[in-house]
């Protein structure tokens, strides 16, 4: 991300001591937390919302004639307006609360199996996670659909012009990460949206890795599907949701049965519920949900655009200070990059030197990121991948940068 | 020397370091220092892919001793890979079945032959438990 000058500057010391675990230690080590890109750590905030729910108004949602269930309810529908504002939503049952990202892409993935036909072309980029990869592989063999690949460069961007030659009228849905969690790239989605909206397709954007550093305004992008996870963003895991313009979530059909998802049920015929609800079938997770609303307003608290203008100073840092190393290589060298590192050194395996890394408290993330078709590109089995947030300090990069060193000596 | 022998050899060795840093200067010394495995035989169907690292296993039978060479694309890796040959190979086939892989965590490396590490190691010990097997099965 760019730097702004007017971007107020944010109190980490401050932020730190939000953050409980960052004060342990691991191997004798103080954490040195650098996996943020892989799940982001709960501030007490958060993890306060938690014990309040169940300390105080823990119960099944909607339904409910009692008084707990009815407080459950409003905190859980709270919670969706806090996501509907925070993502610029039109309306509150345009969101639908998921488990995940994953979820939300296999909820959209299955209900275009009825929109699809043999000879419908679909449009995914080369450097998506596998869950941005697979769901649509499933669904190109379910409706014989053909699945092509827009390519990216060495510096890890997407070819635009590419992306033009592939898309057409047989073009039914392009689907595409915000920011690739292997490298870094911020891509341009506005440009993609708008490219396939010419062509009549509609776009899914992955938004779980830009989410902690970027606001996606949906209306803005005029994006048609858009899915995050709580838990990349201080929320806790196993909740997310899928944005989708209300016309296409109207069009699609429900992906589970169940209770929550039905408005009369007899054993002739059942009608669903309308928007959310026909896509939240069962008890969701009505903790995390709450938690994700005050995970959401913690972040905004210290507001997103002084996030990514701090993590983008410890990237600007981090990048400088590794390429001091000899037989240093950094994957994703994009122009807009959020705060991540994929790297390599020379002739090591990224597995030892994590392995190192970790026995100096250090956390990393090692090995092909769930995104193998982006290590075939670079013709590496993996890479050393550091991911920041706000709460990283210069001085605890000093540290990795000291272990990195010391790990370097030991394997070379 | 038996498995067990050979593990509690192993067990002293390690005993002689102080901290981690000089455990994992002679693993990754193992891992350099051996050529475990002949070229020929790192192929495909000897390959046991982990997601972090792979790891190669090779059997054969050298009258009623089974003989295991090995290999590995990550050093430390490969380091342990070279204890557990060292341990497992060159023995009959019914003492490598009844073996278990308890020293490795008398010796501090219990993280690495964690299933959800991946890193090919505990498929590896299945592997030569698997060759232990089915050689048994042909002795017999």
């Amino acid at each position: 991300m760019s730097q702004s000058t007017q971007v107020r500057k944010i109190d980490v010391e401050t932020i730190r001591q939000d953050f409980p675990i960052l004060g342990r230690e691991v191997n004798g080590y103080p954490l040195v937390y650098f996996d943020n890109a892989a799940t982001a750590q709960t501030p007490k905030q958060v993890m306060d919302a938690i014990v309040d729910y169940y300390s105080n108004y823990n119960a099944n949602i909607h339904r409910g004639v009692h008084a707990l269930s009815q407080e459950a309810t409003d905190k859980y529908e709270q919670a969706r307006i806090k996501i509907q504002q925070h993502f610029n939503a039109e309306h509150a049952h345009e969101i639908i609360m998921t488990s995940g990202t994953t979820h939300g892409i296999n909820l959209v993935a299955n209900g275009f199996t009825s929109l699809l036909k043999s000879g419908d072309e679909i449009l995914v980029s080369a450097m998506e996670h596998h869950s941005n990869i697979v769901p649509w592989q499933m669904l190109a063999e379910k409706t014989g659909a053909k699945l092509k690949v827009i390519p990216m460069n060495e510096k890890g961007e997407l070819i635009l012009d590419e992306y033009r030659k592939l898309i057409s009228d047989r073009t039914k849905l392009v689907f595409v990460n915000h920011v690739s969690n292997a490298l870094g790239t911020v891509n341009p989605i506005k440009e993609i949206i708008d490219i396939a909206h010419k062509a009549g397709a509609a776009v899914l954007i992955d938004g779980a890795q830009a989410s902690p550093h970027i606001k996606a305004d949906v209306q803005e992008l005029d994006v048609d599907f858009y899915v995050v996870s709580a838990h990349k963003m201080c929320g806790p895991t196993g909740v997310g949701i899928l944005y989708g313009k209300q016309e296409w979530l109207e069009k699609l059909p429900p992906y589970q049965g169940g209770g929550e998802m039905i408005a009369t049920v007899s054993f002739e015929k059942t009608t669903y519920a309308g928007l959310p609800h026909k896509f939240e079938a069962g008890t969701p997770n009505i903790c995390g949900g709450i938690a994700f609303g005050a995970a959401l307003d913690y972040m905004n608290s210290i507001g997103l655009e002084e996030i990514a203008s701090y993590e983008d100073e410890l990237l600007q840092y981090a990048t400088s200070r590794l390429k001091e190393i000899d037989g240093m290589k950094i994957y994703g060298e994009a122009a807009q990059k959020t705060a991540v590192i994929s790297f390599n050194v020379e002739g090591l395996h990224p597995y030892d030197i994590g392995t190192l890394l970790d026995k100096m408290g250090i956390a990393v993330r090692t090995g092909h990121h769930c995104a193998q078709p982006v290590m075939d590109f670079f013709k590496i089995p993996g890479t050393v991948r550091a991911s920041f947030a706000f709460y990283n300090t210069k001085e605890e990069i000093d540290t990795f940068m000291e272990a990195l060193k010391k790990a370097l000596m030991m394997l070379q | 020397m038996t498995i067990q022998e050979k593990q509690n050899e192993v067990i002293d060795e390690f005993a002689m370091f102080d901290d981690w840093m000089q455990r994992y200067e002679y693993m990754i010394e193992l891992g350099k220092s051996l050529p475990l495995i002949d070229e020929k035989y790192k192929i495909e169907e000897n390959l046991i892919k982990g997601c972090q690292s792979k790891v190669w296993v090779h059997a054969e039978l050298d009258g009623e001793r089974l003989l295991f060479t090995a290999d590995s694309d990550a050093i430390i890796t490969k380091g342990i890979v070279a204890i557990l040959i060292r341990v497992f190979s060159d023995q009959h086939p019914s003492q490598i079945i009844e073996a278990n892989t308890q020293f490795i965590d008398e010796i501090g490396l219990k993280e690495h032959l964690s299933p959800t590490r991946a890193n090919g190691l505990v498929s590896m010990i299945k592997q030569l438990k698997m060759y232990a097997l089915a050689y048994q099965t042909q002795l017999n």
